[in-house]
């Protein structure tokens, strides 16, 4: 393994796999803020460079947190085909990477090969990957999942309806429900943050989005994200529920920091398989993004991107409907600016659909970040050309609970428009019977929910 | 047909033609229903109801959305003016940040002072106290600017009220919550209590949150610390909020602990 190259006359030596790593990330001010990322722009370079040229059997023998340690690791490691990866782990990350972009590789080959790889080696291929790259790799691969219906086929473009409310009023939530149902938003999920995590403020939420659903028939998914432990207790009192939610980390001491355990996962996840109101297969709503791990002190000296990856590598153990990278919500220090939260939406979409996960994107910002609407709707247009599964929708682009910005419930509408992409097909033949749209356009109608649900 | 007959059937069929070439033109694009503001919904404060043209924003919506961003973005990046830290006699001390930008980027910076700046925060509070109180810009200006001469002396003077001495205030330059360890190690007082600005959501830049914990160690559980968010006229308006900050470092001094250890009683 050689950990040393030379660029413009310059030598560069790394530690080992996990500097090359971190080092040859593109800029991120987490990466900076652990103290790994790259001194110089030459070194990022260097860094580059050599992982171009490590084997995947390099990174697939030093993962960044060790097996005996972490169980993301084991559950990651043990997962490998182990056929696919002796077929391939003397490849070079060069090599895997002109794989992925060849015109030959079909989708199927692609997935074959995916199956033979670790979260290092998917974090290690994207860190060759301009945006474009990222872009042109992810659009040849789709990761359908189906709860009710069927996500991520290809052809269409979905939203996270997310009412979201300052006190969780029942009416207050649904006002926003309505009237993102109105501009077609919510054919992945109609799913609330609640402000209070307890089991009688999202049963409450749940009975009321149930009701909903049924009054109006509306093929759709529904979920309250409070903590998994909340839900399982709701699920337990016999709350309706779709799916289970709960956000991940690329570490065993990450997600413990979160407050769950994988055995907490297996538990709701067969609870739900048993209890829950869902067809499935598909009931796990796992959520990310870049620099947790940092933020709870469980990144092992590790960089943002590769714990990222990791994060899909575990949820997909759990055959997910959805995975969704809240990419610029933890703020400034992980992620400085636009530039940085577009790149990280691209890579995460991109790692997320090469590990196999449903993969979405919460294309958001906060108010002490260098981004505004314009980089959100800028990263919304560019996952939909690479294929995302799901994006969010919340009024006129302004979270009032989580006091953040994402996609507006208009962006899916104009997106759908403006790229020919289309609903998942049951709630797309909702649409057009309910009057929202007409040849997949919005109609008259549309933005007027007091005339389409008559309250 | 004659022709006149035929000249008027062409002259009508020209001018039907040109009315509906004609009619897009003068569509109202105030009409449909969109074209009042919004109408405000009883049962939220989410921006709804605001129509849209095309599957776009309206021009309104779209303003006035930029018009809150904009306020949010001015209250991160901007001071608290000096007047008013003047007018509340409060010195500034300044973290190790050296920019606004650090302070975003560098939580750690924003929690620790350099050695000069050590000795100033000690020298400002030579006599032994009780409770600590100052304040933080934290992320934003305008939560401070807002609050803290509302705030302030009702705090003050109901710790006094209380028997308790109360130290001698200041004002923090790029301050974090956990700067309350460094003040107080630096000055041994053990209750201490920062009143610092929130991340601003577009809804109101001027929530404020008081952070209190007793004798706060480096590297402590975020557990031991005690927090009374939403401080702004929307929320917890700063007089009330200063009575019962002062009532919780009361306990907080009697019961000789903060946090989830203090609710537990």
């Amino acid at each position: 393994m050689n950990l040393t190259t030379t660029l413009h006359g310059k030598s560069f030596t790394f530690r080992d796999v996990k500097d090359v790593l971190a080092r040859a990330n593109e800029e991120k001010s987490g990466d900076k803020l652990a103290g790994v990322a790259a001194q110089s722009s030459l070194e990022r370079v260097a860094a580059k460079q050599v992982l171009a040229n490590l084997l995947v059997s390099d990174l697939r023998e030093h993962p960044v947190v060790p097996y005996e340690h972490d169980d993301v690791t084991r559950i990651i490691q043990d997962g490998v085909d182990e056929q696919v990866y002796a077929e391939i782990r003397n490849w070079s990350m060069a090599e895997l990477r002109h794989f992925l972009l060849d015109t030959a590789s079909t989708e199927a080959m692609i997935r074959r090969i995916s199956t033979g790889l670790t979260s290092e080696v998917v974090a290690g291929v994207c860190k060759l990957m301009g945006n474009l790259d990222l872009v042109y790799a992810a659009s040849k691969m789709r990761v359908p999942a189906t709860c009710n219906t069927t996500i991520g086929l290809r052809g269409t473009y979905s939203t996270r309806l997310q009412p979201n409310h300052t006190t969780d009023s029942v009416p207050g939530v649904t006002a926003s429900l309505l009237e993102g149902l109105s501009y077609g938003c919510g054919d992945a999920l109609l799913g609330l943050n609640p402000v209070n995590d307890s089991v009688g403020t999202m049963t409450e939420i749940l009975k009321r989005f149930a009701q909903i659903k049924q009054e109006y028939a509306i093929p759709t998914q529904t979920c309250v994200l409070a903590h998994i432990k909340t839900q399982i207790e709701a699920l337990k009192q016999g709350a309706p529920m779709d799916m289970i939610f709960q956000s991940i980390a690329g570490s065993q001491k990450g997600n413990e920091a979160f407050g769950f355990t994988t055995q907490t996962v297996q538990e709701a996840r067969a609870l739900l398989k048993s209890h829950g109101t869902s067809r499935g297969p598909n009931v796990m709503y796992f959520e990310t993004g870049q620099g947790s791990e940092l933020s709870s002190d469980a990144h092992y000296g590790a960089d943002q991107v590769t714990m990222e990856a990791r994060c899909y590598g575990y949820a997909k153990a759990f055959a997910p409907f959805m995975v969704n990278t809240v990419v610029g919500f933890i703020g400034p220090e992980y992620l400085y600016d636009s530039r940085q939260v577009i790149r990280a939406g691209l890579e995460d979409h991109f790692m997320g659909k090469l590990s196999g996960v449903p993969m979405g994107c919460d294309c958001c910002y906060t108010n002490h970040m260098q981004a505004d609407q314009n980089d959100v709707e800028n990263l919304a247009l560019l996952l939909a050309v690479s294929g995302v599964n799901f994006t969010i929708g919340v009024p006129a682009g302004d979270d009032i609970m989580l006091n953040y910005q994402t996609n507006a419930y208009h962006d899916a509408a104009a997106i759908r428009e403006v790229l020919g992409l289309k609903p998942i097909a049951e709630f797309d033949t909702w649409l057009e019977k309910m009057g929202i749209t007409r040849d997949g356009k919005l109609t008259e109608l549309a933005g007027k929910p007091e005339l389409i649900f008559g309250r | 047909m004659t022709q006149e007959a035929l000249v008027e059937l062409i002259v009508k069929a020209i001018l039907e033609q040109t009315q509906s070439v004609v009619a897009p033109a003068v569509k109202d694009y105030n009409s449909g229903g969109l074209a009042s503001a919004p109408t405000a919904n009883p049962h939220t404060s989410a921006r709804i109801g605001v129509g849209r043209a095309g599957a776009r924003l309206r021009t309104d919506t779209y303003l006035q959305f930029r018009a809150d961003h904009a306020a949010a973005r001015d209250a991160v990046y901007n001071d608290v003016p000096a007047e008013l830290l003047q007018q509340l006699n409060l010195p500034e001390f300044v973290t190790q940040c050296q920019s606004r930008d650090e302070f975003l980027t560098r939580p750690d910076l924003g929690r620790v002072f350099n050695e000069q700046t050590n000795k100033a925060i000690a020298a400002h509070n030579p006599q032994p106290c009780d409770v600590l109180i100052y304040a933080a810009d934290g992320l934003s200006s305008k939560a401070v600017a807002a609050n803290l001469e509302n705030i302030l002396p009702v705090l003050t003077e109901s710790i006094s009220q209380q028997g308790l001495r109360c130290g001698r205030p200041f004002f923090v330059k790029y301050g974090r919550v956990a700067s309350m360890e460094q003040v107080a190690q630096l000055t041994g007082v053990k209750v201490v209590c920062v009143l610092i600005g929130e991340r601003p959501g577009l809804g109101s830049a001027e929530s404020m949150s008081a952070y209190m914990a007793y004798a706060p160690t480096v590297g402590m559980p975020e557990a031991r610390r005690t927090v009374v968010s939403n401080i702004y006229s929307g929320g917890l308006n700063a007089v009330e909020a200063g009575a019962y900050v002062a009532e919780v470092l009361g306990r907080m001094h009697r019961e000789k602990k903060s946090g989830v250890e203090l609710n537990e009683g």
